[in-house]
């Protein structure tokens, strides 16, 4: 296990008291705390860097591009990306997604064609889909989850012989904590002619990735998750794909020439970074991609999966309490229902003793109609949490039971 | 075991645990003249209420709920609710839905039964789940075809 005690002491929030009792937070998978590193990376670069990037011709906005630049080696290197070229910048996984449909999909999809998504998708990974295949008269395709919360491996394989256009899936999933098969998904999609796109929002924060191993053709990531400030992400593409596909925000910065009835288009990736770019994010986002390489991955991904682990040991203990997802392959990510408590009170009596917990859909509505449930209560971990928070919330779940009289009658 | 802390216990008064353990009119009316759909998008709270006026009152009234769609404040609501209007006239429950809200948002006790729900005024987040069944009754009897949501409800 990761030294917590030490970890603690990065990250300022975790200082902060609720309702006399220490605040124990585990809405990771909603987003994560974030170390000083991080917060005094951006007030560094507010101090003493900030100007706007790639057009100044004064010592101050070179330094602002190299910032900027740096970051995106950075993210480059901490997914192992095919290139520099291949990062672009974005709001975070909901935006790189975006992009994907509204870009490479508008290009490629048409009617009659097949989109294939997963019943266990997060709602970025689904409505843009939706809403490309609607404008395009396509078919959207969604393959369902074994009754233990993994993807149905012959419904993929059902699904494939469509032929898809593209197939897209998450590589954890946000309310179940299944850590898919996503390179073998890759290539099985592949040899049905179709290409890739990795929701990458659960993994990139908690498991070591290298997207060329996973051989994907996109692979989306949202800072906020892994320490980075909101606002902050990357779409990872294979340049090629980049290259051949049309602009998606027009503007500033994409622009190589711009005549008044047309223009020609900026390189890769700046060809997608219309506007003033978050520089502020992408700077916090490179330093909390440091905090992460130095305390390691596979470390990270080792601690949340024991906490996981001795979480669903403990609660599984207390009469009434169902978990949801796979036994083995799931990340930090403990989804719940205890007896006939909502969810909702659940969060509410938990929060009263400093807990800090998600109830609700998870923005996974299919996923919950397959489940059977409206709400799941859900713990998620990250490298700041330890066993003792485990037992605060496994007490508290305790006394939600008491409180509403679970199994009493 | 330690008690649950005090406001907590000011929240989840023995009458709102009560009525979600036991909802009161709990039930799909045979002949409705008046219906509803009320939800709760963000906590997944769904009703559907069942209303039956004659002469300008209420004569019977009932609420359902899918299973797992409403958490404990807003059952509780919706039974109180139902329990306080029935025989009522529409100009004394709207009266009555007036004082709740008012009560919610910071106000005096509404009358009665309806004074269990005063704890959720200290917990912001969940003032939507208790209004959610009044804002059911008002569509209903305003005869809103469109369901209602506590999103467009403007105070939770």
């Amino acid at each position: 296990m990761l030294d917590t005690a030490k970890i603690r002491a990065d990250f300022p929030i975790l200082e902060r008291h609720e309702n006399g009792k220490r605040l124990v937070y585990l809405d990771n998978a909603a987003t994560s705390q974030k170390p000083r590193k991080v917060i005094d990376a951006l007030v560094h670069y507010y101090s003493f860097h900030n100007a706007n990037v790639h057009r100044g011709a004064y010592a101050l906005a070179v330094e602002a591009t190299d910032a900027y630049e740096a970051a995106r080696t950075a993210v480059a290197r901490f997914v192992n990306a095919w290139g520099r070229e291949g990062v672009v910048f974005t709001r975070g996984t909901t935006e790189s997604i975006n992009l994907v449909t509204g870009s490479w999909g508008r290009a490629n999809v048409g009617r009659g064609d097949t989109v294939v998504v997963t019943a266990m998708d997060h709602h970025s990974n689904i409505v843009p889909w939706q809403i490309l295949c609607q404008e395009k008269g396509a078919n959207l395709r969604m393959v369902e989850i074994t009754p233990d919360g993994r993807i149905d491996l012959i419904d993929f394989g059902r699904a494939l012989e469509t032929k898809p256009k593209v197939v897209a899936y998450p590589y954890v999933s946000n309310s179940l904590g299944t850590i898919n098969p996503a390179a073998q998904l890759s290539k099985l999609a592949h040899a049905a002619g179709a290409i890739t796109v990795i929701d990458g929002a659960q993994s990139s924060p908690h498991l070591q990735v290298d997207v060329q191993a996973l051989d994907c053709d996109f692979y989306a990531l949202s800072g906020h998750k892994m320490l980075a400030p909101m606002g902050s992400g990357a779409l990872i593409a294979k340049p090629a794909l980049l290259e051949a596909m049309p602009p998606y925000h027009g503007g500033g910065e994409m622009i190589e020439r711009v005549w008044d009835d047309r223009s020609t288009w900026n390189k890769v990736p700046h060809k997608f970074e219309g506007g003033t770019p978050n520089v502020e994010g992408a700077v916090g986002l490179a330093a909390a991609i440091g905090y992460l390489e130095h305390l390691g991955m596979d470390r990270v991904a080792q601690h949340e999966q024991e906490l996981a682990r001795l979480a669903i040991e403990k609660l599984s203990q207390i009469e009434g309490v169902t978990i949801f997802g796979p036994r083995d392959h799931r990340a930090g990510v403990v989804p719940f229902t205890y007896g006939d408590i909502h969810p909702h009170d659940l969060a509410t009596i938990l929060d009263r003793d400093g807990i800090c917990i998600r109830a609700g859909h998870h923005c996974t509505q299919p996923l919950m109609r397959r489940l059977g449930v409206a709400a799941t209560a859900r713990a998620s971990f990250y490298m700041y949490n330890d066993v003792d928070d485990i037992d605060v919330l496994v007490e508290a779940v305790r006394k939600a039971g008491e409180l509403f009289g679970v199994g009493v009658s | 075991m330690a008690a649950p802390s005090p406001d907590l216990g000011e929240l989840y008064q023995q009458t709102i645990l009560d009525h979600n353990r036991n909802p009161r009119n709990f039930k799909r009316l045979q002949s409705p003249n008046r219906t509803a759909e009320g939800s709760n998008p963000l906590c997944g709270d769904r009703i559907h209420l069942f209303v039956q006026v004659a002469d300008d009152m209420i004569k019977d009234i009932g609420f359902q709920m899918p299973q797992g769609a409403g958490c404990a404040i807003s059952k509780a609501s919706a039974s109180l609710m139902t329990d306080a209007v029935k025989g009522k006239s529409i100009t004394a429950a709207e009266a009555m839905f007036q004082a709740f809200r008012e009560m919610l948002a910071g106000g005096a006790n509404a009358p009665g039964k309806l004074a269990a729900f005063s704890g959720v005024r200290a917990f912001p987040s969940r003032i939507k789940c208790a209004n959610l069944a009044w804002h059911a009754l008002h569509a209903a009897l305003e005869n809103r075809a469109e369901p209602v949501t506590t999103e467009s409800a403007g105070d939770f």
